[in-house]
């Protein structure tokens, strides 16, 4: 690793083995309330780790603790086996880009990108050079002389991320770096985003309440609430198995039965539901009469208007578990797919989506009308917590 | 049988009315824009530009006896123009005293707006970062001399400044000084007088604009190596020119033409144009002298306000490029 030249320092990276940025038992309590509440993260080289949590939930003061705009209550940050929390901002080869970006109003573009450079003392040339490389990059090189005001809000967003890339950060910082712009907008600029980061090779942590952002950009997410980490994982992982019930709900949406474990073997459980009995075909940590939640995702549910058969389930032991009689209540046309509010027997009502996927629908789901619903012992996922 | 409609009588009055009524909206509607408009246009032209060509004709006629030549006079059909430009000869070319007088004036003025710029910053920045709960209180504090008369206040300072005055005798009793130090009627106590007045006129727009300032660019700035001293340079007074440019409006412009302070705080060798003035109007008692300087004086602080509005007005078209 090459040192990198900061204001008046230069980072060198101890030599270890550690992991590229290390934060551990990190705590930030303000006056009253406690943001940050005893974080401990590993975040590798080259990755894009997400930050991903509602508004509250100590996310953004965990990032600003890392670009060194909050003092952390208790806990270390180590960068390469280096401790963070003692240098202040202007030192740390660390740069973000804030939300809704704090470009300097007064400033041409150029002079944007540059300001980091020239507090570098750098010669005048290879600061011309670099900015110059950076907005030909983000593709904003004819827009140089104009001023932020003067931008659209995806041009301002390049702005932002040529001016923390220029100065070759060790570590980059986005707080909910497309969260100005409009949905379509947002879409397209995900991958535009992740392909100049891989480009420049930065590890890179991110900030964001959209679960479909993080979902797109990052190589690994972690699930913020309260102030905790909940569950970290790739997207994949958080997604198909949720470690709690915030977690399982807050990302996409989830159908939750609550149960007993009735048979516990080590290669199935049984859970009884007032909905129905669940044969889960894997084994869990716990032990019979121990109460569960089970969780199943709106499109891994089959819905029809006859009983599931034997042949419907992947495994034949499944048949009379897993299935619920129910009265579709209401229906969402999406387009793409179609969700149906099903009203249980029981008295529960679970959400069910189905893809459209032939034109014309023609087993005559209406609402009113009496289903049955089913899904595989494998898709589902027992939550103890 | 193709039915054709019929335009009724109804609709056809309906329409005139609609179209009535429309016009009435955009007549009223105009009218209500311009009244708005209207009514500081004409206390402008009541207050400053009706007096302005009174003093401009004042200063352009002679005097006879105790009345004012015409300046134009339609005899046998001829026009006669009188129009007597000596007065502006004199000021620019004969007696130097106008003009060490306007130089004077617009050196205490500088020196003012500058001292008080020193000073008001600091304060303004402090105020606008400031807890916003005692912000108010703060605010309070610094309009509280504008409770007492500004003519009392000046007078307050005679007191404190004078060689038996409070600061003298304090530092005679404690030894600080032997003899008296001179402070009374010097450029010292102009100065000290108009920066204690004008003071507040700095910090208020200053503050104004402090107020506003995003302090996620301060962030932004550290962020990307800039020590918290560059930032400040680098972007926060940058992003205050405007604050700064209005206070300073606000400091100088009074200052150059201000007659009570360095009556009652300057020295009798203080040349400042507004004694100049009035000592044309009521001891000389040459009317269109001292209107000549007024003109004169009001041309200088126009044109540099008007250079400063173009800047402005070209920097804001820059906007929309």
């Amino acid at each position: 690793m090459g040192p990198v030249s900061g204001l008046g320092t230069t980072w060198v990276a101890a030599k270890s083995d550690a992991p590229f940025l290390q934060i551990v038992s990190l705590v930030k309590r303000f006056e009253e309330a406690v943001a940050v509440d005893g974080v401990t993260l590993d975040i590798h080289q080259g990755e894009i780790f997400a930050l991903l949590g509602s508004s509250g939930c100590g996310k953004s003061t965990l990032l600003r603790m890392l670009g060194g705009f909050e003092l952390p209550t208790s806990g270390q940050i180590l960068l390469e086996g280096r401790d963070l929390v003692r240098r202040p901002p202007h030192e740390r080869p660390v740069n973000m880009m804030f939300q809704s970006y704090a470009l300097f109003p007064h400033l041409s573009v150029w002079d944007n990108v540059a300001f980091g450079l020239r507090r570098e003392n750098l010669p005048g040339d290879e600061i011309a050079s670099r900015v110059e490389k950076m907005l030909e990059m983000v593709q904003l090189l004819p827009y140089a002389k104009r001023k932020p005001h003067q931008l659209s809000g995806g041009q301002q967003q390049r702005v932002a991320l040529a001016r923390s890339l220029v100065k070759r950060p060790r570590l980059l910082l986005l707080d909910e770096p497309l969260g100005a712009l409009d949905k379509k907008l947002r879409e397209r600029t995900q991958l535009e985003l992740v392909d100049i980061i891989h480009q420049v090779g930065v590890t890179c942590v991110m900030v964001t309440h959209d679960q479909g952002e993080a979902m797109t950009m990052a190589t690994r997410i972690g699930v913020m609430s309260e102030g905790r980490i909940l569950q970290v994982g790739l997207p994949g992982d958080i997604y198909e198995t949720p470690n709690c019930t915030f977690v399982a709900d807050f990302i996409g949406s989830v159908n939750l039965f609550k149960g007993k474990v009735g048979v516990d073997e080590a290669d199935h459980v049984i859970v009884d539901s007032p909905e129905c009995r669940h044969y889960v075909s894997h084994g869990i940590t716990g032990t019979p009469g121990m109460e569960v939640h089970i969780a199943v995702r709106p499109e891994k549910i089959g819905i029809q208007q006859s009983p599931p058969l034997v042949h419907d389930y992947d495994n034949p032991a499944e048949l009379g578990f897993n299935s619920a009689r129910g009265r579709i209540h209401e229906l969402a046309y999406l387009g793409s797919q179609t969700t149906y509010h099903v009203v249980l027997d029981s008295g529960m009502t679970i959400k069910v989506s189905k893809a459209n996927d032939a034109r014309h629908d023609s087993i005559g789901l209406a609402v009113g009308g009496e289903v049955y619903v089913w899904w595989w012992g494998s898709d589902v996922v027992v939550l103890t917590q | 049988m193709l039915q054709l409609p019929q335009p009724s009588s109804q609709t056809m009055s309906g329409k005139a009315s609609g179209a009535l009524q429309r016009l009435a909206e955009r007549l009223l509607g105009s009218v209500g824009r311009k009244f708005v408009i209207g009514v500081p246009m004409v206390f402008l032209i009541a207050i400053f530009a009706l007096p302005f060509l009174v003093i401009f004709k004042i200063s352009v006629s002679d005097m006879e006896g105790a009345q004012f030549s015409d300046l134009w006079i339609w005899q046998d059909g001829l026009l006669h123009l009188k129009f007597r430009f000596g007065n502006y000869a004199t000021i620019f070319f004969q007696d130097d005293l106008y003009l060490r007088a306007y130089a004077s004036s617009i050196g205490f003025a500088a020196l003012t707006t500058v001292i008080c710029l020193a000073i008001g910053y600091p304060f303004a920045y402090f105020l606008a970062r400031s807890r916003p709960d005692i912000r108010p209180a703060l605010l309070m504090l610094l309009m509280l001399p504008f409770w007492t008369s500004f003519l009392l206040r000046v007078y307050a300072w005679k007191m404190l400044l004078a060689d038996n005055g409070v600061f003298n005798t304090m530092a005679l009793a404690s030894g600080l000084l032997d003899e008296p130090l001179k402070m009374m009627n010097t450029p010292f106590s102009l100065t000290l007088g108009m920066v204690y007045s004008y003071l507040p006129f700095m910090v208020l727009p200053l503050y104004a604009n402090l107020v506003k300032l995003d302090l996620r660019l301060l962030e932004a700035a550290q962020d990307l190596g800039a020590s918290p001293w560059q930032a400040f340079w680098r972007v926060t007074v940058p992003l205050s020119k405007g604050g700064i440019i209005a206070g300073a409006l606000l400091v100088f412009i009074p200052c150059v033409g201000e007659y009570v302070i360095p009556e009652l705080l300057g020295g009798p060798e203080t040349l400042m144009i507004g004694r100049v003035l009035w000592d044309e109007f009521f001891a000389n008692n040459d009317w269109p002298m001292a209107s000549s300087v007024a003109v004169v004086m009001v041309l200088l602080i126009i044109v540099p306000l008007a250079l400063f509005n173009k800047y402005q007005a070209e920097n804001a078209q820059g906007v929309d490029r």
